[in-house]
């Protein structure tokens, strides 16, 4: 297809000219270029209580290299991170998401803003690709007032109400009631959108799980209940933390669907039909079978519980970027040098604001005390020492 | 302290009031509740309700009473001769409130056991649900963790659900939802979600309901920031308390009594909400200052009786508001009467009396002349013996000793 746009482009150009222009029109078209193609995602999809969705999934070139540059900032923004916790400019906890990009990506591209996102404390990426800006994710890990939750939250509570991320939550499994809770507003103002909420292996032994669940299905939520099954909780693999693994299938009576999660055109098709699902039917659970090359936080080192050698085999062979490398070069959407150009273009934009980040101020001391109520009531605070630090609430 | 705005009734002073069963016909006016202007009347919506502003030409709004404290008989405002208002129990007041919010604004609903087909097991949600349907008066299952977090959730979307606790001690289950995701997403989020979440159940000890149904959850939760608690007390500060707490943007936790539902009142007929943060003048007085919310209340109010034959002058403050504390209404009592005792029925350690005992200290220290004074109930569970029951909890005749001992 990108051959014959060129021959069409290129009818008057000179042979000589060929291989210059080649790279040229190639650029230009691919940015806009939504004629379709067609993919196959890498496994079937398994699924429980319902008819899975088709391997074949529609996409396009555009599509395709947003996916690639939006898992390679991702990438690049948690590697980044990873440096930054290292040389103390992030303290406290930090989750890197790096390898499980695809589900990300893949969630965004099959729903709109509209729908409601919510997530555990792995959420950099996912506020991200919610439209959140990189400046936004390095100033809140930093803890300056330009980040997301005004320095406030840390990376475990990152928020962006008008995208309708609700966060970041700390506690694991909590945040699948409030996310059932989301499910219900839609339901009551009838918007037709739904909620996406995301919870891990490990969280997916947590009773309150079941006792949404039931509420949601009893009540016909359009809720979506999505585990990243990164095979591991923390530290303990999930053979051993969980009798029955098939947590698709948890749902009982709910239909599940299970679904690579390192194939961001398979995460796409399945929320497509997830959301479509919801919608008419309530809740359904997906599976994403996903994979997390760092470790569980950065004070796990992520080796003491499985061999190197399963990271790097799963690196090589299942990596979500590497696949929608492939693709693109297989398309001939591409060239090799243009993905690195992209490659190279994101690890700028990372450095670059990172280093904004750097510079920008802490928040102010008052602000410790804003946002503790809603419309203040003038109550009176105390610090530490209660006779000295007092602050009236504002 | 009250500005009254409005025409009728004395200005400033504060209006004394005898007890609950007091034809409370009282007059419109509203004062601006505020810890540190002290302006004058002002025509202003109270503080508590921020979304009362939306209809500032609202006429409801002129007739919007914020003030809790029940006017004198004599001073009542020109008004008929035939009593006004209507007489009802706690348990419909409450109902009352939650009703007229539920029309007022779509957004509100209500979840929780039983509330719906079966109309409440207190009766507090009778005739809801085929009112307003089954979207908005929600049965859950028994799961609390899960349905107080669902409540939670759909408040960060903009949603006013009322949840309620069978009975307040099983929202122990929930905590964790209560602690992390309601007291705090305010703050963590810098500000970008409010949850306007109403938590209300009954708890306090009962008539011999055992152990578990009988905790005091006030103590428990009294820490967690980002959360306002209140405890009603009569039929007219509960419709109150419920349609302030309603409105409220923030978390509000109501302490309901479940010894107290069947209390009658005559309440007005027209809108009103209590201010979330003020507490409430009982009984004016000049020797002692006694503090005291829910149940304990009428205890002390019997004590009163025995000691006012006895010579003394108590004052007594429901301080309604539990967190934060309306220091404002307390000092100045404090600073009149110069004795503080405090009755509650939390377990004395670490209770309401001990937070009180401890914000008094360190405020109003140079006015107090013998030491604050806390009864609470034992530290013990609370037993199924009505005898070793009675014991647990404070009695008139102990705020009777308790006051003479002070007041020597």
């Amino acid at each position: 297809m990108a051959l014959s746009y060129l021959r069409s482009s290129s009818s008057r150009s000179v042979n000589l000219l060929k291989p210059l222009s080649s790279s040229l029109p190639l650029r230009r078209p691919i940015s806009t270029d939504t004629t379709p193609i067609t993919v196959e995602t890498s496994v079937p999809f398994t699924s429980h209580q319902c008819d899975a969705p088709s391997r074949s999934v529609e996409t396009n070139p555009k599509e395709l290299l947003t996916f690639f540059r939006d898992m390679a900032l991702m990438r690049r923004m948690e590697i980044a991170a990873d440096s930054l916790y290292k040389a103390k400019f992030i303290r406290g906890f930090c989750h890197l998401y790096d390898g499980q990009e695809a589900v990300a990506v893949g969630m965004e591209a099959a729903i709109t803003k509209k729908d409601c996102i919510i997530t555990a404390y792995r959420d950099h990426c996912t506020f991200i690709g919610r439209g959140g800006t990189l400046l936004e994710v390095f100033a809140e890990l930093m803890g300056r007032q330009a980040g997301c939750s005004k320095g406030k939250g840390g990376s475990m509570h990152f928020y962006k109400k008008d995208s309708n991320f609700y966060g970041g939550h700390g506690i694991v499994g909590a945040q699948v009631p409030l996310g059932c809770g989301l499910a219900f507003a839609q339901k009551y103002s009838k918007d037709e959108t739904v909620t996406f909420a995301l919870y891990g292996d490990g969280a997916a032994n947590q009773g309150q799980l079941f006792e949404a669940l039931n509420i949601s299905a009893l009540w016909d939520l359009p809720a979506i209940l999505v585990c990243e099954n990164n095979h591991y909780g923390m530290g303990t693999a999930e053979w051993r933390a969980a009798k029955s693994p098939a947590y698709y299938k948890r749902g009982d009576y709910v239909p599940g669907l299970k679904v690579d999660g390192m194939d961001a055109l398979a995460v796409k098709q399945a929320c497509k039909f997830a959301k479509e699902h919801a919608l008419k039917n309530g809740p359904i659970i997906l599976e994403m079978d996903t994979y997390r090359y760092h470790g569980h936080s950065m004070s796990d080192p992520g080796s003491t519980y499985r061999t190197r050698d399963e990271i790097s085999g799963v690196r090589q062979e299942r990596d979500p970027i590497e696949r929608i490398r492939k693709l693109i070069l297989s398309h001939d959407l591409a060239t090799e040098e243009e993905l690195k150009d992209i490659e190279k273009e994101v690890r700028k934009e990372v450095d670059d604001t990172i280093t904004q980040a750097k510079e920008s101020p802490m928040p102010e001391p008052s602000k410790l005390f804003t946002n503790v109520y809603a419309k203040g009531l003038g109550v009176e605070s105390f610090g530490a020492d209660r006779k000295e630090v007092r602050a009236t609430l504002p | 302290m009250a500005a009254i705005f409005q025409g009728v009734g004395a200005a400033a002073a504060l209006p004394s009031s005898p007890s609950y069963s007091f034809d409370s016909n009282k007059s419109v006016f509203s004062p601006r509740r505020s810890f540190s202007v002290r302006k004058g009347a002002s025509f202003a919506v109270v503080r508590s309700d921020g979304t009362v502003n939306l209809n500032p030409k609202d006429r409801r709004a002129q007739l919007l009473i914020s003030n809790a404290v029940a006017t004198k008989a004599d001073s009542a405002a020109a008004s008929s001769s035939s009593k006004p208002g209507h007489e009802l129990l706690l348990f419909e007041a409450l109902l009352e409130g939650l009703e007229e919010e539920m029309e007022r604004d779509p957004h509100v609903c209500v979840m929780g056991e039983d509330v719906g087909h079966y109309g409440g097991s207190y009766k507090v949600t009778k005739g809801l649900a085929k009112k307003f349907g089954d979207l908005r008066v929600l049965d859950t299952p028994i799961a609390e963790n899960s349905f107080t977090g669902m409540g939670i959730g759909a408040a960060m979307t903009g949603l006013r659900p009322v949840v309620e606790g069978m009975n307040m001690g099983f929202l122990l289950l929930a905590f964790n939802q209560i602690s992390n995701n309601c007291g705090m997403l305010h703050y963590t989020s810098g500000g970008q979600f409010t949850i306007p979440i109403v938590i209300r159940g009954p708890g306090g000890v009962g008539r011999q309901l055992g152990a578990e149904h009988s905790q005091r959850l006030e103590s428990y939760f009294q820490s967690i920031p980002g959360i306002q608690m209140v405890a009603c007390s009569t039929p007219y500060n509960a419709k109150g308390l419920m349609k302030a707490a309603i409105r409220s943007e923030n978390p509000v936790i109501l302490f309901e009594h479940v010894l107290l539902y069947n209390l009658k009142e005559r309440i007005p007929d027209e809108d009103y909400i209590c201010n979330l943060e003020e507490a409430e003048m009982v009984r004016p007085g000049e020797h002692v200052t006694i503090l005291t919310y829910s149940r304990m209340r009428y205890h002390v109010m019997q004590a009163a009786k025995t000691l006012v034959n006895k010579g003394y002058d108590p004052e007594v403050i429901d301080i309604r508001s539990l967190k934060p504390f309306d220091l404002f209404t307390i000092g100045n009592s404090v600073k009149k009467t110069h004795r503080v005792l405090i009755v509650e029925e939390c377990m004395r350690t670490g209770g309401i009396g001990a937070s009180l005992t401890a914000a008094i200290t360190e405020n109003f220290n140079d006015y107090l002349d013998a030491p604050i004074m806390c009864l609470s109930s034992q530290d013990v569970p609370t037993p199924y013996a009505g005898t070793l029951e009675e014991v647990t909890v404070v009695q008139p005749a102990q705020i009777v000793t308790a006051v003479e001992q002070l007041c020597q």
